[in-house]
């Protein structure tokens, strides 16, 4: 599956979309596949404030647990409880499987983030 | 392929079949074709096959074989009282600590099959060597690696067996759990397994194991990997060595006290003083989450009676919660509630017995 163009990608294999004044973040398709079934998908805090990079939650798969950070400043607004009873819809659509939503501190566009061409490289690097 | 790994007969039909391969004890082996849950839940409700051709086949012949597995073993191979019969037991050392936990089969008194993990293969068959030897046991210890191994499980493992082998069913379907039929000179199917299902371990010269895994497959099984291999033998309570118990443990901490026979005080099995001097210092029992999350190897555990670790844990696909074993202090018992550190944080489990899942159901702990 090719890395869609209508949101841009961390280093750390999260994706990101605005809606409105929020960003919708989940986790890349390459992300899943290298972790396999996730099992477990949480320790989100809605309510929190959050400095870019620190950790916003946890995907668990079998094998292992993997920390999702947030992509920028902010404060998460929104967990998607669906993912409590159905981590694995990850899985089946890693790109329509938001796991939060996070109201940026700063104003305009996010600074920081990859378009697809740039997050592409870092999937290439292994 | 990878060339610094070894390799089973079958390591390009898993490739073949999409395998994701990884590092296992040296071996390059398969962790899941596709989706290990989806592997797990075929061995519960239909049949899934694992190749298990890394482990090791080791014949053990000769006029004072029985005489060398008494002492060697911490079960008592006399319980093996017919031709095909298995035992599950623990290797020890001279300390009372567990070297390796194997399955032995009886076929006549000086002919004997010990069947051992593969990452232990090579220390196992060096330290039965000494033991022989100290003890001018009359016994050959020959390592078969001409042969290769593929475990059939679920509740219609068997029949799927036979629709590949016909040829093999008058011989194997009257076998009891634990039985093994040789159906050829070098063609053994025991009704033995590591998942808590029913099934077989089919035991074949190597040269035949890639023509048996294609029949295997064209007959409806679904091939698993080592992701399955372990939720599964989880769920069944089934210990790991290296993970759950290695040279350090006694086999009293480790849950396997069943395994070890003192009943004949005249047989003076490696490790037989240890173990009667040590007792047991610490429990072994299984967790439950009761929240949300998952438990794994190494995590803390807090008790009334102190704290202890976890050996193994996963998230359990049958039950839908996260089960784990774990080394605790002695006093701890089932029933109890308990808190696990997941990450930082305290999450509440419930101490109970083993197994958690047997023949496709949950037990009631």
């Amino acid at each position: 599956m090719s890395l869609p163009n209508d949101r841009q990608y961390t280093s750390t294999h999260e994706w990101v979309k605005s809606e409105g004044d929020v960003l919708v973040v989940g986790i890349s398709d390459p992300a899943q596949s290298q972790l396999g079934d996730l099992v477990f998908v949480g320790d989100v805090q809605v309510g929190t404030v959050l400095k870019q990079g620190q950790t916003a939650g946890v995907v668990e798969s079998v094998k292992a647990a993997s920390d999702i950070y947030a992509p920028v400043d902010g404060e998460i607004v929104a967990f998607n409880d669906e993912l409590e009873s159905n981590p694995n819809l990850i899985n089946e659509s890693a790109y329509d499987a938001w796991i939060f939503k996070i109201k940026p501190s700063a104003a305009g566009a996010p600074q920081g983030l990859l378009d697809a061409a740039g997050y592409q490289q870092v999937v290439d690097a292994g | 392929m990878s060339s610094s790994l070894k390799h089973t007969p079958l390591a390009a039909a898993h490739v073949q079949a999409g395998a994701r391969m990884v590092d296992f004890g040296g071996w390059d082996m398969p962790l899941a074709y596709g989706s290990q849950i989806e592997e797990h839940h075929a061995v519960r409700q239909d049949a899934g096959m694992f190749d298990v051709s890394h482990m090791l086949n080791v014949d053990v012949t000769g006029a004072g074989a029985r005489a060398f597995l008494r002492r060697l073993i911490a079960n008592d191979v006399d319980k093996l009282d017919c031709s095909g019969r298995a035992l599950y037991s623990c290797m020890l050392n001279p300390q009372g600590g567990v070297i390796d936990d194997l399955i032995i089969y009886f076929f006549a008194d000086a002919q004997w099959r010990v069947v051992v993990n593969a990452g232990t293969a090579t220390k196992d068959v060096a330290w039965m060597r000494r033991v022989a030897q100290a003890g001018s046991h009359d016994v050959q210890i020959v390592p078969r690696h001409d042969l290769a191994m593929i475990a059939v499980q679920g509740p219609q493992a068997r029949a799927k067996v036979w629709a590949a082998r016909p040829a093999w069913q008058s011989a194997s379907e009257p076998l009891a759990a634990f039985h093994a039929a040789r159906v050829d000179a070098d063609t053994l199917v025991a009704r033995t397994g590591y998942t808590g299902e029913d099934g077989f371990e089919l035991v074949v010269p190597a040269a035949e194991v890639e023509i048996l895994w294609q029949d295997l497959l064209a007959a409806g099984v679904r091939p698993c990997g080592l992701g399955a291999r372990d939720t599964l033998r989880l769920e069944a309570g089934m210990n790991l060595y290296g993970q759950d118990m290695d040279e350090l443990t006694l086999p009293a901490e480790a849950g396997l006290s069943w395994t070890v026979s003192l009943k004949d005080p005249a047989r003076d099995f490696i490790g037989r003083a240890a173990l009667e001097a040590f007792g047991q210092p610490a429990a072994f029992v299984g967790l439950k989450l009761n929240e949300r999350g998952v438990m794994r190897a190494h995590m803390a555990v807090h008790t009334a009676q102190g704290v202890g670790e976890i050996t193994s844990g996963t998230m359990s696909p049958t039950l839908g919660m996260s089960i784990a074993f774990a080394r605790v202090p002695k006093g701890v018992a089932a029933g109890d509630r308990v808190e696990i550190d997941i990450r930082g944080k305290r999450v509440a489990a419930t101490v109970c017995k083993l197994p958690f899942v047997r023949f496709g159901q949950a037990v009631n702990a």
